[in-house]
């Protein structure tokens, strides 16, 4: 029914004769199965009284009848397919003979439509909706049949002549391998193989230019910038480093070393976190994409021997009702990105059994050829059990899944911009996850470091084992045996099986004494593995595969070898307001209406629908929750987890803006900050001990107006980050997200920040919720009431985007006043003296008013006006209510204690809880607005009550 | 004395110690063992008086949810679990293990995909995977020893999208131990069905997830004074029913 329903939102016209989409699940195997066989396993598997089952040999016709018409898709050969192995797994628990199985679907169509309307409707429908290329087979109206991989030989290694060749022979080189390498580069590394007289294998030029690739080694983050008039910029990630040398604060563990950051938390435990981006493999395939970019991030986190707790998205989609017709060849539909996308992340979250919690959904012109998919995961680490690292003769043991020809050039096909073509050159480097598979894996990992069997650990990740082995090896060296690695099916390049980034596995470093141990561990948890050699002492990483040398580089050259790249930045300079810009009289005129709008704009409304997808609940320890409130459909400000041992409470909260920074990176960033550890605080979390995580989604930092935002943002980070006190621990960033379309018109994304902030709520039965809680108690706001703010806030905001114009004034930025504030909230938050807060972000106090009466399903009474009770002017009414300055946030207290919390947090009575189903605002005896809050959850939610 | 209960983890169980930390609570001595390890030694279930299915996405809910795992029961330990549930032992599944217990037969019916029961949209939608809170209340006269420490309707989450339970009428009326309450049916169950019980009273499966909910702070209302419906009284009647025996 949703099939169908998507179909007629995507196409109106074409699929206005269509009924229905009906889906039949396919399985195959490789070979006949016989009546008794057959009989077998439908006995087993198909339930009578809901399903109906039909068995075809492949070859023979199948007469699906009149009226109708069908498509069937199945997985290509070498796509992970797990229900495929199960099927197969079940014959085995039957007692049948050995047969390989793999799935498809069949789709059907009811039409009143025939002939070529319906072929038209059959294959629009099919191309926008069920089947994408690059990891599935289609056939129309027939029967299809299913590759399975038959034996093949394997290539050998070959050596790919590089010395001598001139400059532009190094660079179609290049070009023609993908390697996504500048002049500079291709030349070092001939320079290199000259001074050792030989050519490189093609497995020791894929590996450099995987470990020297955006993705892996940071070239922009860590370059020689200058401004155009020469002033140098300090690189990138040094300003963020030294941010956090600055701060010095005694609770961060490890900061930007290791595959996550990692901060104190309990008396048990130290949390570890990572934020990831998998926008490229998500723009092509965004099921598996996303899906993939959650099973990544969780490695990450598996990567500091830490168990995962819980993940978190945040996702940036074009329009969703973009026409069909508009987007450029090779783009996928937005509405079919976003649909992919969170069935993608429901699928490995909910597998896996992590709650998926913190998150929020944007949409934007600039997302629809680029969307954005930034996954998180937070995890907790065993005091007492951290690694001693790997020592010479440690074995390199790697746990997990088959190596197949997934995933090939990955880190590099994320460092190049699309094009057309994109879907086709990419279909090796998108795969579909295996959650079940990293469930086993984690299990085991985390039995074995209780165990103490492993002294380092990393997560093969883009580049596979070369990456993973390369970076644990990067002083000790290695020797590696390849041919010890299980493939998925022959036919496999050496270069391939070192480079392939096939998902669900882990690298780790075992004392010899412990392999039986492993052994055992694995075992127990259903878990392949395999010994691929041992660490040396020299720095030589040295890789074998059928006897011959495939790799012999030294550790060096491979992780110190590159040449920093030097690039040029212009300062950006805001674009100037466009000509037509808000009316303030006419904005308080029709300011109840405005607020309907804003409630349903893009970046404001209740995106309940896609996170009802997601378990939340598993482990027990999520208390803060994404919906909020009576009736739990009210806006929460953080996402917080006590794990069920502890007393206290681990805080997420994220800050994103994608309307601000082409204005203004360096506010954009500033206000990002703010809001993230203001969204943190608003739950409870103690502003003293807040972590941050950047992650940068830009377009090319090659081009210096872009370069120069980036510059600008990083800076504006560093500086709100020391305001706070709140140091970056780790940081990702995800370059190149432009898209060229076929008339060469090239298209960025909004610069994208988002900020995710992990506290600590000190105790887990204080925390905080933005649902107002009894009529009769008072509202204040805290930060700028009206008085310094300006037209701060302004441009950029929400009611600028409803009203469709680009006003003026400033985009919200920084508030020196905000780090001392929070911390005072905090200290009376403790004291017990605030019943709900807050924050003041999208859409301003209007719009946070609003969630926080729908969230409490009480009424709010809000009166704006000067200290003796005047009417406010217009335009001093349109920055208190609509602002989205930073700083600010929206408290409940009782009465009681009021006179107190607004003495401590110089804060204003603006209102009153009240015993009615409305939000009314007034300023002095002018009435403003006056809403139903039924209304208000119309427009918020989309849809009646 | 202290129970001491089997949770089963087969590949893709995932709530197995959400589980085990409930039946703690509750006085039993949890233990997660694997199917592969179930198999091997049946003699386990001999040396306990508890057995748990958990939740999660066995193999991938491959071919139906549950119904691998409910096929290894059914051709190798059905005889086995059978005996435990003569010697008067409790044995429950929840969400993907409810459906592996309906797979294997142990419990009548069928459970399928969801669907809307007319309160979001119309009548007879399939409505996905879906993650909410649910109330959660005994059949008055079941005969189902778990129940029997619910004394106020139990609170807590679903999270599935296979929860449709499906049989005919009587059976319905004769096995339903647990209902969903005020409207709050998720998956278009028949009856309302949340749960069901054996002809014994000793094998329980239900869709949502008590196991979550055993603390005061878990529940999402906990912030505006609410803490009611702990689902931990459901593990308590097993733990009570074996302690009685003895």
């Amino acid at each position: 029914m949703r099939l169908a329903a998507s179909a007629r939102e995507m196409f109106p016209s074409l699929c206005s004769s269509l009924g229905a989409i009906h889906q039949t699940d396919l399985y195959f195997a490789d070979r006949l199965l016989n009546t008794s066989e057959r009989k077998q396993l439908s006995d087993a598997f198909v339930d009578p009284a809901i399903q109906q089952c039909a068995w075809v040999d492949l070859g023979h016709g199948l007469d699906l009848g009149r009226g109708l018409s069908f498509v069937e898709i199945a997985l290509r050969p070498g796509v992970t397919d797990p229900v495929g192995q199960a099927f197969a797994k079940a014959g085995e628990l039957l007692g049948v003979a050995p047969f390989e199985a793999r799935t498809g679907k069949r789709f059907t169509f009811t039409s009143d439509a025939d002939g070529p309307e319906l072929e038209a409707l059959v294959r629009a429908v099919t191309n926008g909706l069920l089947h994408n290329d690059i990891v599935d087979e289609v056939v129309y109206g027939e029967l299809i049949s299913v590759r399975f991989f038959s034996d093949a030989s394997s290539p050998g290694i070959d050596v790919v002549p590089l010395r001598r060749l001139s400059a532009d022979q190094l660079l179609a080189l290049s070009a023609s391998r993908g390697l996504a390498l500048d002049l500079a580069e291709m030349q070092e590394i001939e320079k290199y193989f000259s001074s050792v007289s030989r050519d490189p294998t093609d497995a020791e030029i894929e590996m450099l230019a995987q470990t020297w690739s955006e993705h892996c080694s940071h070239k922009t983050f860590r370059a020689y910038i200058t401004w155009e008039d020469g002033t140098v910029v300090v690189p990138l990630l040094k300003q963020l480093r030294v941010s956090t040398e600055t701060i010095a604060a005694p609770w961060v563990l490890s900061a930007f070393v290791d595959n996550a950051g990692i901060v104190a938390f309990d008396e048990q435990f130290d949390a570890a976190i990572k934020v990831e981006t998998h926008n490229h493999p998500s723009a092509v395939e965004p099921f598996g994409g996303a899906n993939t970019g959650v099973g990544g991030v969780i490695r990450d986190v598996l990567g500091v021997a830490a168990d995962p707790i819980a993940v978190t998205n945040i996702l940036c989609f074009g329009p969703l009702d973009t026409s069909a017709d508009e987007l450029p060849t090779g783009v996928l539909h937005p509405r079919r990105v976003r649909d992919g996308v969170v069935d993608g992340i429901a699928d490995y979250g909910n597998k896996i059994g992590l709650p998926t919690v913190a998150g929020a959904v944007v949409h934007h012109e600039g997302f629809t050829a680029n969307p954005l998919v930034f996954a998180g995961c937070l995890g907790l680490r065993p005091i007492g059990l951290e690694l001693g690292g790997a020592q010479p003769g440690h074995r390199i043991v790697a746990l997990g899944g088959a190596t197949g020809r997934d995933g090939i050039r990955g880190a590099t096909f994320s460092s190049l911009t699309m094009d057309a073509t994109t879907g086709d050159v990419a279909g090796a480097s998108v795969q579909i996850g295996d959650p079940i598979i990293e469930k086993l894996v984690a299990d085991a990992l985390s039995e074995a470091r209780d165990q103490r069997l492993f002294s380092a650990i990393t997560d093969c990740g883009a580049g596979g084992f070369s990456s993973a082995i390369g970076e644990i090896a990067a002083t000790l060296g290695a020797d590696v045996d390849l041919d010890a690695a299980p493939l998925k099916y022959a036919g496999l390049a050496p270069w391939e099986i070192w480079l392939s980034e096939a998902q669900e596995r882990m690298v780790i470093a075992v004392p010899p004494e412990n392999l039986v141990a492993i052994q055992t561990v694995c075992l127990r948890h259903g878990v392949s593995w395999c010994d691929l050699g041992s660490f040396r002492s020299d720095g030589q990483l040295v890789v074998r595969f059928a006897g011959n040398v495939l790799v012999d580089l030294p550790g060096t050259f491979l992780h110190e070898g590159r040449p920093q790249r030097q690039m040029v930045a212009t300062r950006p300079t805001a674009p100037a307001p466009g000509v037509s810009h808000r009316d303030s009289a006419d904005v308080i005129a029709r300011a109840g209406a405005l607020l309907l709008e804003m409630l349903g704009h893009s970046d404001v409304r209740s995106n309940e629908s896609i996170v009802r997808k997601f378990d939340h609940e598993i482990l027990g320890a999520t208390i803060g929750r994404p919906f909020i409130g009576a009736r739990a459909d009210g806006p929460s400000d953080a996402s917080v987890l006590a794990p069920v041992s502890s007393s206290k409470g681990l805080v997420l909260g994220i800050g994103l803006n994608c309307r601000t920074g082409h204005i203004n990176a360096r506010r954009m960033a500033e206000a990002v900050v703010d809001e993230a550890i203001r969204n943190a605080v608003a739950v409870g979390a103690d502003p003293d001990q807040i972590a941050l995580l950047d992650n940068f989604s830009w377009g090319d930092p090659k081009r210096r107006e872009v370069l120069g935002q980036l510059v600008e943002a990083v800076e504006g980070c560093c500086a709100a980050a020391v305001a706070h006190r709140s140091p970056f621990v780790c940081g990702k960033d995800s370059l190149n997200n432009e898209y060229v379309t076929n008339t060469g018109e090239r298209r960025s994304i909004p610069p994208t920040l988002v900020i995710t902030a992990l506290g600590v709520l000190p105790d887990a039965d204080r925390l905080i919720s933005s649902d107002v809680k009894r009529a009769g108690n008072v509202l204040l706001l805290v930060g700028s009431l009206y008085d310094g703010l300006s037209d701060e806030g302004l441009r950029g905001s929400v009611l600028d985007s409803v009203l469709n114009v680009d006003g003026p004034g400033l985009v919200a930025g920084g508030d020196r006043a905000a780090p001392n504030r929070y911390r005072e909230l905090h200290r009376l938050m403790v004291e017990g003296l605030v019943r709900s807060c807050h924050d003041i972000s999208d859409g301003g106090l209007v719009v946070s008013a609003a969630e926080m009466a729908m969230g409490g399903r009480l009424g709010i009474s809000l009166n704006l006006c000067e200290l003796d009770g005047d009417v406010l002017d217009d335009d001093v009414l349109v920055g208190a209510l609509f602002s989205e300055a930073s700083g600010r946030l929206l408290l409940e207290v009782e009465s009681d204690v009021a006179v107190i919390v607004v003495r401590r947090l110089e804060a204003s009575v603006v209102g009153n809880v009240v015993d009615a189903q409305t939000l009314s605002i007034a300023s002095g005896s002018r009435s403003i607005l006056n809403v139903d809050i039924d209304e208000l959850l119309v427009a918020w939610k989309g849809h009646a009550q | 004395m202290t129970p001491s209960a089997l949770v089963i983890r087969a590949p893709g169980t995932n709530r197995d110690h959400d589980v085990a930390f409930a039946l703690s609570l509750a006085g039993a001595s949890p233990r997660i063992v694997t199917m592969g390890e179930l198999r091997t030694t049946p003699q386990l279930l001999i040396e306990s008086q508890m057995l748990v299915f958990a939740g999660g996405f066995s193999h991938a809910d491959s071919l139906g949810a549950g119904s691998l795992v409910g096929l290894e029961i059914s051709r190798f330990l059905s005889d086995e679990i059978q005996r435990f549930v003569e010697r008067g032992c409790p044995v429950l599944g929840i969400c993907n293990g409810f459906q592996i217990l309906v797979r294997s037969g142990l419990l009548p019916g069928s459970l399928t995909h969801n669907e809307s029961n007319g309160v979001e949209s119309a009548k007879g939608t399939a409505t996905g995977f879906t993650c909410k809170w649910v109330t959660l209340a005994p059949v008055p006269s079941t005969p189902c020893v778990w129940t029997r420490a619910v004394i106020e309707p139990i609170e807590c989450p679903i999270a599935h999208g296979e929860g449709r339970y499906v049989a005919s009428p009587d059976i319905v009326t004769t096995h339903g131990a647990l209902v969903y309450e005020n409207g709050s049916n998720p998956n278009g169950s028949a009856g309302d069905i949340g749960g069901i019980t054996d002809s014994t009273g000793l094998v329980l499966g239900l869709m949502p997830h008590p196991e979550n909910h055993v603390l005061v702070r878990q529940h999402p209302r906990f912030g505006r004074g609410e803490h009611r419906g702990l689902g931990l009284t459901l593990f308590q009647g097993g733990v009570n029913h074996v302690v009685a025996r003895g």
